[in-house]
């Protein structure tokens, strides 16, 4: 057995009851890691077959929880979500910061593998060996800070009760949905902590198809073995090390964004992307220290970084609302992208999202696309029943995020994400709308534009990934240095990539051998392991279905807005390339083994042992070539 | 500084915890060489998000859990001042968390003894990464003639405590 596994995963059966272990063989574990290609591979030998008739949000559906053999160790833990996603229709390797993947494995089990719908709202209840599948319908209907203190309080009642002796039992680890996730909201999260989600690839709204409420567990173990203790140690020593000299980096998380991404790289959403530019110092991360953060440092199991900080509003109209920094994935489409600029205003539009079990990326993104309609006259206050969706009014945007939540009125079009909604739109107003949808394959794009080329996506960073508009794995050339192949490490590792920043680039996979004790050369990984949960992922993305379809020659492109030129600020004028965009696309495509039509070839599945996934391609290559 | 020979006692300021669980840690790989979350003798409790806070021994000045172990596998360290457990003598009755006013002595997870905080022979893991990272919580200094045992709290009155020094009222609906 390879070590630095559980070794076991957990199969739930929520339509049956059934509960049972399952295991992989050394092989699966050394070729897809865990996480991110360990989803892969399950989804792919599950539902592959038949992966265009699988309805995300129908219990056929798998919904993963996956750690890696990094977790807990690396430092920062994460969990892997993932099952089909109803953003893109393909799958997503999600990932969601906290103690959740770290108590899974001291429970012994590397996953979860969650299959069917339960009838009535329950939640599983993990202890070690011990698993129960308890009702939940207490707190179906209840947001993320009812959720997490009746269920944390809950758990730790059932322990006590059936372990009086241990002494006092600390909180089990827990994801859960909100109420989006209930209503199948494809832009609701998995989410943890209050304030922490996995949220691309919409996994709350498969949670929630489940009636799943949430997962708690408590292990009790240790975390499983590993071939080279003393080198895991010094490994940890420099991770930490590292962080401890990244002193900006650890004052303010990424909470400098909010005013930096706008006014020095300009490529911070503004106005649904109408612009990338702002200066406003009114969204400075002294604003945000000075008047919001009540606690500078906060973190997960072993991370030296605490990049999240908690804020709470004291005083005014948004009195009481707390979530963490926000980061500046939130900062942003909850602040400017809704033509918000203040901290007291931001803080309560994130917290409302956790509350809801939104994603604040998405679900700002199509709230910043809408209102961009209503800017344009496209939709009326009436089309919004009855919402004047102005730019920078937060109580309007909240009065919408609810709706959306709850599926309300025009809250359920909403639901369905940019894309989605956008189709339905167009076809209502016989207008195109596509055109303010800025979003790659199903998914919102996250806040980082590559307009003025001077933050970190490139060019065809979400033309070309196969999670669409995730920032967190955009890709590009070269393959070893910029493209999601490193990504896909973190994510089947599962640990923060946050916390390698700065670290040199053999660490990860040093860890990824003295934990396991198994060789894993950077070329290797580059060239065929990561290559192959690529061509899973891509297969399955083009596979797509039912409702939904990408075709690479129409899909496999920037959103229409990126070719707007930047209207202001340093860098106004600039633009993205369509030639330039055709040109990258054509080298990435080759460099990963697509065809013309950006389908895998043939001749690349097989040397990378996928004959099978080369047969279900067949029939898309047949009608791209038509 | 204290000196190695003096006994010790770690200072405390819970409200700056950032929940990184360091110290858990750092403790279990001292103590069992391994990472062991649970059977760390400084436990990291999140009973409301945001408010983390260490849970671990306060070594009152009457130590009401060495007089309350019915095998005397309790005993007080005169080096440190710590409580040190004979895990062969120990039964895991549980005694010693009956008697400790914040409950915090706890049972090893697959071992039949209990475990408290040893303080390490006086160089506390915890208080080095706690220390090393910036965060400050833990701190060593010399044990003086002090009220000590005020500082065993549950972890119910600690995050109580805590979430409405942080959160105000509103506290009251997280806990």
């Amino acid at each position: 057995m390879i070590l630095g596994y559980a070794g076991k995963l957990l199969e739930v059966n929520l339509s049956t009851g059934k509960i049972k272990e399952v295991r992989f063989d050394d092989e699966v574990l050394k070729n897809y890691v865990g996480g991110r290609g360990l989803a892969a591979k399950i989804l792919w030998d599950r539902l592959g077959r038949k992966w265009e008739t699988i309805n995300p949000l129908e219990p056929e559906n798998k919904l993963l929880f996956l750690t890696g053999p990094l977790t807990g160790y690396f430092p920062g833990g994460r969990t892997c979500v993932s099952g089909k996603s109803p953003q893109s229709n393909g799958m997503v390797g999600s990932t969601v910061g906290g103690e959740f993947g770290v108590e899974l494995r001291c429970a012994g089990y590397d996953g979860i593998i969650v299959s069917g719908e339960a009838e009535k709202p329950v939640y599983l209840f993990i202890k070690d060996s011990d698993v129960e599948i308890s009702d939940a319908s207490h707190v179906w209907g209840k947001d993320a800070k009812q959720t997490v203190a009746t269920l944390t309080k809950e758990c730790r009642g059932f322990l006590k009760k059936r372990f009086p002796k241990y002494g006092e039992w600390k909180e089990p680890a827990m994801v859960y949905i909100g109420p989006a996730g209930e209503n199948k909201v494809r832009t609701a999260v998995v989410a943890a902590k209050w304030a922490h989600a996995a949220g691309y690839g919409g996994y709350g709204a498969v949670m929630g198809s489940k009636r799943l409420k949430a997962v708690a567990v408590k292990g009790t173990g240790p975390l499983p073995d590993v071939a080279d203790l003393r080198k895991v140690k010094r490994l940890i020593q420099v991770v930490n090390d590292n962080a401890y000299e990244s002193e900006l980096w650890r004052r303010w998380g990424t909470g400098a964004g909010g005013y930096e991404f706008g006014a020095e790289t300009s490529s911070e959403p503004v106005r649904n992307w109408q612009d990338e530019w702002h200066d406003e110092r009114s969204f400075g991360v002294d604003q945000f220290e000075n008047r919001v953060w009540i606690k500078q440092f906060w973190s997960d199991f072993g991370c030296p970084t605490c990049c999240l900080k908690i804020a709470m509003v004291k005083t005014g109209k948004f009195k009481g609302a707390i979530t963490d920094n926000p980061d500046y994935e939130m900062q942003a489409y909850l602040g400017p992208n809704l033509g918000i600029f203040t901290p007291e205003e931001n803080v309560f539009l994130s917290s409302l999202i956790d509350d809801l079990g939104l994603c604040g990326i998405q679900t700002g993104n199509v709230m910043g696309f809408v209102a961009e309609l209503f800017q344009r006259g496209i939709l009326t206050k009436k089309d919004l029943d009855g919402i004047e969706l102005k730019w920078g009014d937060a109580e309007a945007f909240a009065a919408l995020a609810r709706k959306i939540a709850l599926r309300e009125g025009v809250g359920d079009l909403l639901a369905e994400g940019t894309y989605r909604a956008a189709l339905k739109i167009g076809e209502k107003k016989k207008l195109d709308v596509l055109k303010y949808a800025v979003q790659a394959k199903g998914i919102g794009i996250g806040a980082h534009g590559i307009r003025s080329g001077k933050d970190y996506p490139e060019a065809i960073s979400y033309v070309c990934s196969v999670q669409g508009g995730d920032h967190t794995s955009t890709t590009g050339l070269p393959l070893d240095g910029s493209s999601e192949l490193g990504e896909i490490f973190n994510d089947s590792g599962v640990f923060c990539n946050f916390n390698s920043f700065g670290v040199p680039r053999r660490v990860k996979f040093d860890f990824y051998q003295a934990i396991t004790g198994i060789e894993l050369t950077r070329k290797e990984w580059f060239n065929s392991k990561a290559l192959r949960i690529l061509q899973l992922q891509r297969a399955m993305l083009l596979l797509g279905g039912p409702d939904l379809k990408w075709n690479p020659k129409i899909h496999d492109v920037n959103p229409p807005r990126f070719y707007e030129p930047l209207p202001s600020g340093p860098y106004k004028g600039k633009t993205a390339k369509k030639s330039k965009v055709e040109e990258e696309k054509r080298r990435y495509y080759e460099a990963v083994g697509w065809d013309k039509n950006g389908i895998p070839k043939t001749e690349a599945l097989k040397a990378l042992g996928l004959e099978d996934v080369d047969r279900c391609l067949e029939k898309i290559r047949y009608e791209a070539n038509a | 500084m204290p000196t190695k020979k003096e006994p010790i006692w770690i200072a405390r300021e819970l409200s700056k915890c950032s929940g990184c669980r360091k110290c858990e840690i750092a403790c279990s790989l001292f103590h069992e060489n391994r990472i062991w979350p649970e059977a760390s003798r400084i436990r990291v409790f999140m009973l409301v998000p945001g408010t983390e806070f260490p849970h671990f021994c306060a070594q009152c000045e009457d130590y009401p859990c060495v007089q309350a172990c019915p095998t005397k596998a309790l005993s007080i360290s005169k080096r440190t001042g710590a409580v040190l457990v004979k895990t062969k003598a120990c039964i895991s009755c549980g005694k010693c968390i009956e008697a400790c006013p914040g409950r915090i002595p706890h049972i090893h997870p697959t071992e039949n003894y209990v475990v408290i905080c040893d303080l390490c022979k006086g160089d506390p893991q915890c208080v080095k990464v706690c220390q090393e990272g910036g965060w400050n919580v833990l701190k060593k200094v010399s044990r003086r003639n002090r009220h000590y045992k005020l500082y065993a709290r549950t972890p119910e009155e600690t995050a109580r405590d805590l979430a409405i020094k942080m959160y105000g009222e509103v506290a009251e609906e997280f806990l």
